[in-house]
């Protein structure tokens, strides 16, 4: 029964040691695919390689079909999951300059360490840059901080919200991720660019 | 150049996915990385200025609930991500230092956008309670509200900004 922690089949120490093994598992994963690479990463918004797009849909069914399944079996209690709690305007708001922070640098904060782990030199300042950006959060944080906490709506899940069952949920994430998968492959066509090669 | 080629992506999204449910079933939470870099900082900011640290709201409200800032599960992750990738980096031949970047375009101007974006994507991880690692992506993992929110957020605006920032990428 998981998640092992909770129940006490591993201790605190256990769990902080294994979190290092699902980082290396994390970070093989994501340099194996490229996302060691801002052209790559940013070839998303511009169509030319959308692998960006392919990976991440994937690994969503693959996280929310597996999680249904676990449960399903009784092998994990879903109620012991950490639920991403929703503050409407600062999850909006941090999104959205958190978008502007991707197509300028490339790179979003997971990446970035992988890629600096091979050696990109952009990362290392992509890396610079998100420490002085969480520094004036910290050193501004009165100035902000009704923001930060404004419009507080607990832990909602999409499919309580929508009043559907959470196995209705996930087969439209799953048919809205076959339709990105059509569009991806069809971009990576339309803009498929001389000075930038796919897979390579 | 016998460097390998990258994975399927979808077999690659399946591997992420797998990750994601194991960390799931061990720790109860999923992947991250933001995190990650604010307890650094903050720990950082606690051997340079224990003062400052204790006068500080977000550093007071962060230690009040870590007692070692550097003892964190997003920490042990992140450094298991640097191995991770490394490790692939070096068993597919491309460990190389250099400034990857976009030919009509110089080091100095990537560089400099770099750190830009990065200073956005911190400020905006932290307002936004976690990157595309833990609010989106595991956020969505989890159904909840907020990582779909996250997601069109940050996805919807750096498409919505492509244009302006073409000169770097294309």
């Amino acid at each position: 029964m998981g998640p092992l922690v909770v129940y006490e089949v591993i201790s605190q120490n256990t769990n902080l040691l294994l979190a290092f093994f699902i980082g290396i598992g994390f970070g093989f994963v994501l340099e194996a695919n490229g996302f060691s690479s801002s052209r790559r990463l940013a070839g998303m918004f511009y169509g030319y390689d959308t692998t960006v797009l392919k990976v991440f849909f994937t690994a969503a069914i693959v996280g929310s079909v597996g999680l249904l399944f676990m449960s399903l079996f009784n092998w994990i209690d879903l109620s012991y999951i950490y639920i991403n709690p929703t503050y409407l305007w600062s999850t909006l708001g941090g999104g959205v300059i958190m978008g502007a922070g991707f197509i300028l640098g490339g790179y979003c904060p997971g990446t970035s360490f992988c890629a600096a782990s091979i050696g990109k030199i952009d990362a290392l300042a992509f890396i610079g840059g998100m420490f002085i950006g969480i520094l004036v959060f910290a050193e501004g944080y009165p100035l902000w901080e009704g923001f930060y906490n404004a419009q507080f709506m607990g832990a909602p899940l999409l499919n309580e919200m929508l009043g559907a069952s959470r196995g209705m949920l996930t087969l439209l994430i799953i048919l809205v991720a076959l339709g990105m998968f059509w569009i991806g492959e069809w971009a990576e066509k339309r803009f498929s660019r001389d000075d930038y090669k796919l897979n390579q | 150049m016998n460097q390998r080629r990258y994975m399927n992506p979808y077999l690659g999204g399946v591997l992420l996915g797998l990750v994601l449910i194991v960390a799931f079933w061990v720790s109860g939470r999923g992947l991250g990385a933001s995190g990650a870099a604010k307890s650094t900082l903050v720990a950082g900011m606690k051997t340079i200025a224990p003062g400052h640290v204790e006068n500080t709201a977000f550093y007071k409200d962060y230690m009040e609930t870590h007692t070692n800032p550097l003892n964190d599960w997003l920490v042990y992750q992140i450094l298991g991500v640097v191995v991770g990738g490394f490790l692939s980096g070096a068993i597919a031949g491309r460990l190389k230092f250099k400034v990857e970047k976009s030919p009509k375009i110089t080091n100095k101007t990537r560089l400099l956008f770099a750190a830009l974006g990065g200073v956005f994507f911190g400020f905006g991880s932290q307002l936004g309670r976690g990157c595309t690692s833990g609010s989106a992506l595991t956020g969505m993992a989890v159904l909840s509200v907020s990582g779909f929110l996250s997601m069109a957020a940050i996805f919807g605006t750096a498409f919505g900004l492509a244009y302006f920032a073409r000169k770097l990428w294309l």
